[in-house]
């Protein structure tokens, strides 16, 4: 069992949902990712999500949007996100998921990606603009390493996608909770929560929640029904509204930290 | 009662792919909204009945058919006779309308209550507000900043028909962006709204709906051609950006494998510094939801595209036309600014005709052509739009040179 299914098992078992958070790498920089990936995991973050900065993040609201431009103006690149899981891997064994869109992923090479990912200590994939029909030359690389993949289910999925997602699914199955993008708020998270334990049993793998979870409260609606809980975009601000790295650095230690209270049952 | 369509050379219509390019790239929440549209289109398609609507629009709103002209001024002027296949005469002055017109008319047939646009030029968002004012639905157009400011008049023409005008600021605040844009509005209202893209690009099944709907500029200018001239021209040609006027005049040509197909994309500043031209000088990649040529960096951002023609100026290009250049049945080449300027300024002078910034690229390969061909050919060029939109870009294009030569 890799150790994203192990952080949801051992989240399962002490009666909480798993905490996953999402980072942007590079943004403020990648030395200061490392350490906030390191700060996170210390605060009670189950599974990080490291974002790999895309020019065209189409499914990303403007939070994200403004840190990935942020972080390809200071030269990010797909080597640079590895370095970052590489030192972080001698300060935490946190699971880690590299989460972004395709066509980096396809420049750089499916295989000789999942091989080189998996040498830096990358737990496993989640790429948005990759359905289950063309997710096959990354996904038989990430089995036969043995590396994750996290198919996404959203409000519109049939049944029969549904089910394709869950033949993909390695680790966990992310619930989009609303139709839109990352960081908006319109999302009605009691019942995104109640739709995502409805899934469970379709999913052949824990599911999390993830869009439009920014608060504690938020968190808590969502931890009492689903098995995981997913916060991109506040801690992306959090970060970004920070004047220098040590207080983002505290600024995710608080958040993180109270976002996980909020994940117990 | 069913009509038949005709799926394109080597297009699979379960993955959406021409060859190996196309498919769809796109966040799950989409999927099924590209199924329900790709199951709607097939059926409107196959309807007699719905094709009788859109024929008769196409004739009494559209102004279709657009006439072939004769170039003979500019025929001499290249060593070539020119024929002009007019879509600049379509009403709202391009081509796009011919295919908003359809697909309004298919967001109707869906029940769908909103209509959404991306546009680079102006000319698809103009179209589409077009279509929305004759169907009665709400349209939101979202059109990058830096092209709000240089096609101000269209800005305004949308905003006459009812739409709604977003300036999109984020990114190179141009198509590609705006594009973006509308995939995120697309996202968040999924329900209720229709996606009118714009050019041949886009998650299957938009390519296939472009290059359909645009089909009926090849398949007339092909039997216009053997009335007025009695032959089949030796060469097609027209303007790529996303592709979608390309697509559709060499639709009609794809089976006569006597005639050569010829894109023109634009080499903006110089093929070594800053173009347009994903066929002629990128390499493969997804971008809005599609496999296809793309200008991207070595790491798999989508860099920025430049070419005086707002139209023009897309990092991307539509899946068909990437294996059309795949297979060698189309080439394509690429035009720098200044010779469309050029290009521009000697069609106006003979021939009467101000051709859109975007058709000046498409008149500008001819005597690259011709030298590479030799002289005598039957050229047919797709004349994709009118150039009223451009006239503040030429004319501060055209000081700057002057500037420049003194």
């Amino acid at each position: 069992m890799g150790r994203i299914a192990e952080a949801f098992d051992r989240a399962a078992a002490e009666n909480r949902a798993a905490l996953v958070i999402y980072l942007c790498a590079g943004d403020p920089s990648l030395d200061a990712t490392v350490d906030l990936v390191v700060a996170a995991a210390e605060s009670g973050a189950d599974v990080i999500e490291l974002g790999v900065p895309f020019s065209d993040p189409t499914a990303d609201g403007v939070a994200i949007q403004q840190a990935s431009e942020r972080s390809l103006a200071r030269g990010t690149t797909m080597r640079g996100v590895l370095d970052v899981v590489r030192r972080v891997r001698e300060r935490s064994a946190v699971p880690i998921l590299l989460f972004g869109y395709y066509n980096p992923i396809l420049r750089y090479g499916e295989a000789k990606l999942v091989a080189d990912a998996k040498a830096a200590g990358v737990d496993g994939f989640l790429v948005v603009d990759l359905p289950p029909e063309e997710a096959d030359p990354l996904v038989e690389p990430l089995r036969a390493a043995g590396l994750g993949y996290v198919p996404l289910v959203a409000p519109t999925s049939t049944e029969s996608r549904i089910a394709q997602a869950a033949a993909l699914a390695d680790g966990f199955v992310y619930y989009v909770s609303m139709t839109g993008v990352t960081g908006a708020k319109d999302a009605v998270l009691d019942e995104a929560a109640e739709r995502a334990a409805a899934l469970r049993p379709k999913a052949g793998a824990p599911v999390a929640v993830g869009f439009g979870i920014a608060t504690p409260d938020d968190a808590r609606l969502v931890a009492a029904k689903a098995d995981g809980v997913v916060v991109g975009s506040a801690i992306v601000r959090a970060i970004a509204s920070a004047p220098d790295v040590a207080s983002s650095v505290r600024a995710v230690r608080e958040l993180v930290a109270a976002l996980a209270v909020a994940c117990r049952r | 009662m069913r009509a038949t369509l005709d799926l394109p050379p080597d297009f699979d219509p379960v993955t959406g792919r021409f060859g190996k390019f196309g498919g769809r790239f796109v966040a799950e929440t989409l999927m099924p909204a590209l199924d329900e549209l790709t199951k709607a289109f097939i059926a409107a398609w196959a309807d007699t009945e719905f094709r009788a609507e859109l024929d008769a629009l196409l004739r009494d709103f559209v102004g279709r058919e657009t006439p072939l002209y004769h170039a003979r001024r500019l025929s001499a002027e290249v060593g070539a006779d020119v024929w002009l296949k007019r879509e600049d005469l379509a009403h709202t002055g391009a081509h796009k309308v011919n295919n908003t017109v359809g697909q309004v008319l298919l967001a109707k047939r869906m029940g769908k209550t909103r209509v959404i646009a991306e546009t680079g030029a102006g000319q698809h968002g103009v179209a589409t507000a077009t279509a929305c004012a004759l169907f009665g639905l709400p349209c939101e157009v979202f059109m990058g900043a830096e092209d709000v400011r240089r096609q101000a008049p269209n800005v305004r023409r949308m905003e006459l028909l009812g739409a709604k005008v977003h300036a999109v600021q984020s990114g190179s605040r141009t198509l590609k962006d705006a594009m973006n844009e509308a995939l995120r509005d697309w996202v968040t209202n999924v329900h209720d709204t229709y996606y009118c893209v714009g050019s041949a690009a886009g998650p299957h099944p938009y390519p296939l709906i472009v290059r359909e709907l645009q089909s009926v500029i090849g398949r007339e200018a092909r039997a216009q051609v053997l009335r007025q001239k009695g032959r089949l021209p030796d060469v097609v040609v027209a303007c790529v950006g996303g592709g979608s006027n390309a697509i559709g005049a060499f639709a009609g040509f794809l089976e006569d494998r006597d005639v050569k197909l010829i894109g023109v994309e634009a080499a903006g500043e110089g093929l070594n510094g800053k173009h347009a031209a994903p066929l002629t000088a990128g390499t493969v990649g997804v971008l809005h939801g599609a496999k296809s040529y793309l200008l991207q960096t070595d790491d798999g951002q989508v860099a920025e595209a430049h070419s005086v023609s707002a139209g023009l100026d897309y990092p991307g290009v539509g899946p068909e036309h990437s294996h059309l250049k795949e297979t060698g049945r189309a080439t394509y080449l690429a035009v720098t600014d200044d010779e469309a300027l050029t290009a521009f300024q000697q069609l106006a002078r003979l021939e009467g005709i101000l051709p859109a910034l975007e058709t000046s690229h498409a008149i500008a390969a001819l005597p690259k052509i011709v030298e590479k061909h030799g002289e005598g050919l039957t050229i047919v060029v797709s004349l994709s739009g009118r150039g009223d939109k451009d006239l503040e870009t030429v004319q501060a294009a055209l000081a700057e040179r002057a500037a420049k030569s003194h």
